[in-house]
């Protein structure tokens, strides 16, 4: 089963490998070039791991997945990643 | 850098099951004693682990419903999914004085305090009241008066979660308006809206467009992408529309 939810659902386990608030980050589509906050984005949960999409052109932003104690991150969908250092 | 501004990464932690309240036939308040708990946000969530025996594990978000002010305590409001790996454990099982593994709080999109202002619209469906519950209960706890309404769609009069203590605060709050709508059956002399969230559902409760309320939706998918159309269509501006999307997740 998958579903769509939206980055909020992703934060979790981002935020378990980056020490910042995950929702606020601005991130840059490789594809088609909008920029969205993670929050807003959509995400797809399966049991394999979670896919974060671009909400304008779908592309696939951020791969990610747990196994066996390791993260899998594949981040090529993004162009830009901005980061609040501060919230 | 001031590295203490900053969140930091994620660790679990265990809290201990201090109560339980069943809200509907399918959902159930867990309240959690959180020793190391760094106080959380309302419309924040946390992400719940279970293990099992074999060393399997399993993740689900559930939104807190409980406001800032009742921290190191921290209540999450689980609605049972028949075919879920998580949520029957939690609502079947979970006993006063368990132990429960998670992380949080996480997201600081969707939140809303007091200082930010409003006027204030919340559009829940189902079990999505839960993160706007956490708001409205952070409202009444710091005395704000901020204009607010609440349109809540549940299926039916049984399924609306916190309903004796939204229509207490409905009561007690002249700034505060709850609107319901039940989506499938009505009880007899039932007054409220009748319908699925619409375009003139929302023309009716929500705030005009130009006195710019704060709004946020949660529910499911297809009712969130719904509830935010209809608010453009209204000409509220979409950067002060937030939204969660709130349904199963991970294998059934």
């Amino acid at each position: 089963m998958e579903n769509k939810l939206d980055g909020n659902a992703a934060a979790g386990m981002l935020q378990a490998i980056f020490p910042f608030e995950m929702t606020l980050v601005q991130v840059t589509c490789a594809g088609c070039g909008t920029t969205n906050l993670l929050g807003a984005t959509a995400a797809y949960m399966h049991g394999m791991g979670t896919i974060v999409r671009c909400p304008v052109c779908d592309t696939a932003l951020i791969r990610v997945a747990q196994v066996k104690g390791r993260y899998f991150l594949d981040m090529r969908g993004v162009g830009v990643l901005q980061i609040s250092a501060e919230a | 850098m001031e590295r203490r501004t900053l969140p930091g990464r994620l660790t679990w932690q265990r809290g201990e099951v201090v109560a339980t309240e069943q809200e509907t036939a399918r959902a159930k308040s867990i309240t959690l004693a959180l020793p190391t708990w760094m106080g959380h946000r309302a419309g924040q969530h946390v992400d719940v682990r279970l293990t099992a025996e074999d060393g399997y594990q399993a993740e689900r978000s559930y939104s807190i419903a409980s406001p800032p002010e009742e921290q190191p305590r921290v209540t999450l409001t689980v609605e049972r999914l028949d075919d879920g790996e998580v949520s029957p454990y939690l609502t079947d099982e979970l006993r006063i004085g368990d132990k429960l593994e998670l992380r949080g709080p996480i997201g600081g999109y969707f939140v809303w305090e007091a200082r930010l202002g409003g006027p204030l619209l919340l559009v829940a469906g189902g079990s999505g009241i839960v993160p706007l519950m956490a708001m409205l209960r952070h409202r009444a706890a710091v005395g704000s008066t901020i204009p607010t309404r609440l349109l809540y769609s549940s299926r039916s009069y049984a399924d609306i979660i916190y309903r004796e203590e939204l229509e207490h605060l409905d009561e007690a709050d002249q700034m505060l308006e709850v609107v319901q709508t039940l989506t499938r059956v009505q009880p007899p002399g039932w007054t409220g809206y009748h319908r699925r969230i619409d375009t003139d559902m929302l023309r009716e409760v929500a705030w005009p467009s130009d006195q710019h309320p704060l709004m946020y939706i949660c529910g499911p998918t297809p009712f969130v992408e719904t509830a935010a159309a209809s608010l453009v269509t209204l000409g509220h501006e979409p950067a002060r529309i937030k939204t969660e999307r709130f349904g199963p997740t991970g294998e059934a």
